[in-house]
């Protein structure tokens, strides 16, 4: 992030006790020009506007290049298992749902191994930002292909092209009961990526992201030469994501109205061009984790023993 | 009218058996808290059919129960051949037999309306049956069980089963009155006309008892002012794993373990927890570790198949160290096996089916009593060790349903809180104690802590590092753990004389089954011990020198294991139970096993038969010589 953007951040937050270097860890270890770069900065950014403590946030992630972000955030992180990061995010939010989770997966990751998560966290809705690093292809295992891989592309288990159409997650997403948040940006679009973020993270509910990730080193000619000959559309609502009008040079905009879902669902289904912005938001579907600890009981240590007691009770025969 | 004839005995054995869907489990478990109230010890197995709606009057579809009651207020198991069935039908009665269950001169208690009956089959499969009976040496007592019921209620099928409870009270010299309590409380929330009919049908079934039986049975039981409760080993897990304090369960339903989330999801809510169905096996275990990671140690349960899946999360909670419990209600295998029936196969996937090296401690309680005490054993371990337990239950626990002094809820420990307080900048979530292997895990909230934990080999410091030094260490502290828990064991406890000629070793739910064979072996002058391993990693010290001091150890267990006989069989191929894989490694001694896969517990006989089988294989060789390491290794 240049000098001049973070000095202005830190004049317009300056009431804010936080600095970007806080949510700074160890140096990241992604390829020179890899999009996951963009997807760190834009996190630590939103951490720092919304100031919060390095210590309550929680990162969890899967395995593979993407997977790798926790390691680079200072905040707690899980780097777990491949496909396996929504369980894990559930699990804490189960149990601490005082704790802003975030999820970082792949493409492999989430809709390959980690599919029957990706269904069922959609559906529990757990208050979390669900981000994947979409790259269309395997690359921590060096270039096979994925769910989302272009059709016919050629990878090293396909090195004569594909043989299906790839995956639209988007589609699968909104196909889901209690879908609430469904956002898709790019990584070469930078102010339309931290936007999207910021507004995932302001949402209640699993706010799900796709993020069309730039992977130069097993994709260099993806999404049209890393965005350049990508053809989006932009997503156009005063409560959307806004489009700053130096994105209007990559695509049009289209005025859509993501609280309507029969139009979100006609949206998510087109992939020429490529929706941007925010598909689909309903505040109203209430968290999993929410409706559990409402449904719960509190009872301090006394009434605690003396209902377990009570149990005992119901078992004891002289 | 002459009352039967009263005939004392020590302990009995007693099934009832219907078609599913008949009432024989409601039956017996109102007979078996009558049992209990009167004072008798007791244990009870549930017959369930593998079906949902499995034909009637066929084998397949014999439901009901085994109660083994006794004066002694402790039993231990199952027991042996049952000393008396009562069947709706002869195909019930039959599966039983089919089942191994039953006493050559079992006393057959049989719904005769078989006998008289328009379908021609029937009548001729029920005289089939009983001739066969008869000509084992049965008695059998016609019972006009549907007959007597339709005088009260105009569909038998909602009655039969408290007429045969009644006649059961008769038959046991029990008390109708006790009989009539048990049975309102046990439809306590059904209408009162229901109620009315069930206890007026049981009183039926009593008098007719006393009017029509010839003799009858006493078993006294031996007053105790303890009080006691009576419940199946899955109900003591989930009042157990309350009791420990856990606050999140995360399952997948999968038989013979769902019962025990039944149970703890009817009550878990009321003590601030709550049972989560996940997608999956694997999110299940997914779930419980993030719980556990985020400082709230938490528990998942489940059966061999789901152990499978569970395997690579079992890795990653031991590469963390994040605490963790699982609980594997064993059932018979491979694949989907024999999903409601006993077996006690996952010992070695429990020990070893996490790829790579994944130290872990495996804990296996060996009765009902122990289900509910174990879990907070496991949750104990699991964080001050930072470890992976698991927890191996089975089917026959499961379901089983034993009398024990009630647990002192009132010495249950508060919930632990979260320490959320900081920690200096660069705190290590690795510190390792470089003896123990011991360190104290860093929980998300707290400042100061930050830092990824991470499935990738790591220092101390907890960064990913990947050369061999480093790599050495962690796996050198995860395993240390087990040493030092394994310092902390007790030398377990022989059953019998410290010394002989051949000690049973045994784990989990055959203990009791072992320790009245033992016991029935040394009544008749034999030199048979026994010890139970609760531990199964770490093993507990002294195993070597316990059984240096017998000629045989044998490994008694409810797994597959080669017949040294059958064909292409060799000293060489041969596969041994499980446990004795495992002894066998760590001993170093010639360790053999009396394992074999019924599908239903052992009997206490057929250990005592199996003893007396090796003793006498043992006479014919030379005198005493104590077992010996194996040649050329020791
Ligand atoms: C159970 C399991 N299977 C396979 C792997 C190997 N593996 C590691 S990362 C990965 C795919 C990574 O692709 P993706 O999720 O798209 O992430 P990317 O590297 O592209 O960011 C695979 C197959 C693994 N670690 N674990
Ligand atoms: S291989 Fe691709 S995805 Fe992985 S770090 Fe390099 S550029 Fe990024
Ligand atoms: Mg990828």
């Amino acid at each position: 992030m240049s000098a001049i953007a973070k000095e202005s951040l830190l004049e317009v937050c300056a009431a804010d006790t936080h600095t970007l270097e806080d949510y700074d860890a160890e140096r990241p270890r992604w390829c020179k020009g890899c999009g996951d770069h963009g997807v760190l900065a834009a996190l630590q950014r939103v951490l720092r506007k919304n100031n919060v403590e390095p210590e309550n946030a929680v990162a969890v992630s899967g395995i593979g290049c993407s997977s790798r972000l926790p390691h680079y955030l200072n905040t707690y992180g899980f780097h777990g298992i491949h496909g396996r990061a929504l369980p894990i995010a559930t699990g804490v939010r189960l149990s601490r749902p005082e704790l802003p989770v975030i999820a970082i997966m792949g493409d492999g990751d989430c809709f390959s191994i980690g599919g029957n998560h990706w269904l069922h966290a959609i559906r529990y809705n757990i208050n979390a930002v669900v981000l994947v690093l979409d790259n269309e292809v395997y690359a921590l295992t060096k270039m096979q292909a994925s769910p989302t891989t272009p059709d016919g592309w050629k990878t090293n288990t396909t090195p004569r092209g594909t043989y299906l159409h790839p995956l639209n997650p988007l589609s699968a997403v909104m196909g889901m009961t209690n879908v609430s948040f469904l956002a898709q940006t790019a990584t070469w679009l930078p102010a339309h990526l931290d936007e999207t973020i910021e507004k995932a993270w302001d949402h209640h509910g699993l706010s799900f992201v796709r993020i069309l990730q730039r992977c130069p080193v097993f994709m260099p000619t993806a999404f049209g030469e890393g965005g350049v000959h990508f053809p989006v559309v932009f997503l156009e609502h005063e409560d959307g994501i806004p489009i700053h009008p130096s994105l209007l040079n990559r695509g049009p905009a289209q005025p859509h109205d993501h609280r309507n879902i029969n139009e979100a669902q006609r949206v998510a289904v087109t992939v020429d061009p490529a929706p941007m912005g925010l598909l689909y938001q309903n505040p109203e579907v209430p968290a999993y984790e929410e409706i559990r600890w409402q449904r719960k009981a509190k009872p301090d240590y006394e009434t605690f023993l003396q209902r377990l007691d009570a149990a005992m009770d119901n078992y004891t025969v002289s | 009218m002459t009352r039967p004839r009263r005939i004392s005995l020590p302990e009995h054995t007693v099934e009832i058996v219907s078609d599913a869907g008949e009432g024989a489990q409601k039956a017996a478990i109102a007979f078996a808290q009558l049992c209990a109230k009167a004072g008798n010890g007791l244990w009870t197995v549930e017959i369930i059919p593998s079906e949902i709606r499995p034909p009637p009057h066929t084998t397949g579809s014999a439901s009901g129960n085994r109660i083994r009651l006794a004066e002694r207020s402790q039993v231990t198991n199952a027991g042996n051949l049952a000393n008396v069935v009562l069947a709706f039908n002869e195909m019930a009665l039959l599966s039983r037999l089919q089942a191994e269950s039953l006493a050559d001169d079992v006393l057959v208690l049989i719904d005769d309306q078989w006998a008289t009956h328009e379908n021609e089959n029937y009548r001729v499969s029920y005289r089939d049956v009983v001739e066969q009976f008869r000509a084992r040496g049965s008695t059998i007592l016609e019972i006009p069980l549907q007959r007597e019921t339709l005088r009260h209620v105009e569909d038998a099928q909602q009655g039969k089963n408290m007429f045969a409870v009644g006649l059961l009270c008769a038959l046991y010299s029990k008390d109708v009155l006790v009989l009539q309590e048990v049975i309102r409380k046990i439809f306590k929330g059904k209408s009162k006309q229901v109620v009315d009919l069930a206890v007026k049908l049981a009183g039926a079934g009593y008098e007719y008892g006393l009017a029509n039986l010839e003799q009858c049975f006493e078993i006294n039981a031996v007053p105790t002012d303890v009080p006691k409760v009576a419940m199946n080993g899955n109900t003591a897990l989930a009042l157990g794993a309350i009791a420990a304090g856990f606050e999140l369960c995360s399952m997948y339903p999968i038989t013979p373990a769902t019962s025990a989330s039944h149970a703890l999801s009817d009550l878990f809510e009321d003590f601030g927890g709550f049972v989560h169905q996940a997608e999956d096996e694997i999110a299940a275990i997914g779930v419980a570790l993030g719980a556990s990671y985020a400082g709230k140690t938490a528990l998942t349960i489940t059966s061999g198949p789901g152990m499978a899946l569970k395997a690579e999360f079992q890795g990653l909670a031991v590469m963390t160290e994040t605490p963790l419990v699982i609980v594997d209600v064993q059932r018979g295998g491979p694949s989907t096996g024999l999903p409601t029936k006993i077996e006690q196969s996952d010992l070695l996937h429990a020990l070893y089916g996490a790829p790579g090296d994944a130290p872990k401690v495996v804990l296996a309680p060996s009765t009902i009593e122990e289900c509910y005490y174990i879990l907070s054993v496991a949750r104990k371990i699991a964080e001050e060790f930072r470890m992976l337990v698991i927890v191996l239950s089975d089917a026959n626990l499961a379901t089983g349903q034993q009398l024990f002094d009630r647990p002192n809820v009132f010495a249950t420990p508060p919930r632990s809180q979260l320490d959320l307080s900081p920690v200096p900048t660069n705190a290590l979530p690795y510190a390792w104690d470089p003896t123990t292997g011991l360190s104290e895990r860093l929980i998300p909230g707290q400042p100061g802590g930050m830092g990824v934990t991470t499935s990738l080999n790591h220092d101390r410091d907890g960064k990913a590092c990947y050369d061999a030094e480093r790599n050495k260490r962690g796996h050198a502290m995860r395993s240390r753990k087990l040493a030092a828990l394994q310092q902390t064991l007790q030398r377990p406890r022989v059953h019998g004389a410290p010394e002989g000629e051949l000690l049973l070793v045994g784990w989990g739910s055959t203990r009791g089954a072992i320790e009245e064979a033992v016991d029935m072996a040394r009544g008749a002058g034999h030199s048979v011990s026994s010890v139970h391993l609760q531990f199964l990693s770490p093993l507990p010290p002294g195993l070597k020198d316990i059984f240096t001091k017998f000629r045989r150890v044998i490994t008694v267990e409810l797994n597959y294991s080669d017949d040294p006989q059958a064909p292409l069989i060799t000293e060489e191929n041969r596969r041994y139970g499980q446990l004795a894989w495992v002894l066998r490694a760590a001993t170093l001694l010639d360790i053999d096993c009396f394992a074999n896969v019924p599908g239903r517990p052992y009997m206490p006989v057929e250990i005592l038969d199996e003893a007396k089988r090796i003793l006498a294989t043992m006479d014919t060789k030379s005198p005493a010589q104590r077992l010996t390491a194996v040649e050329g290794v020791s």
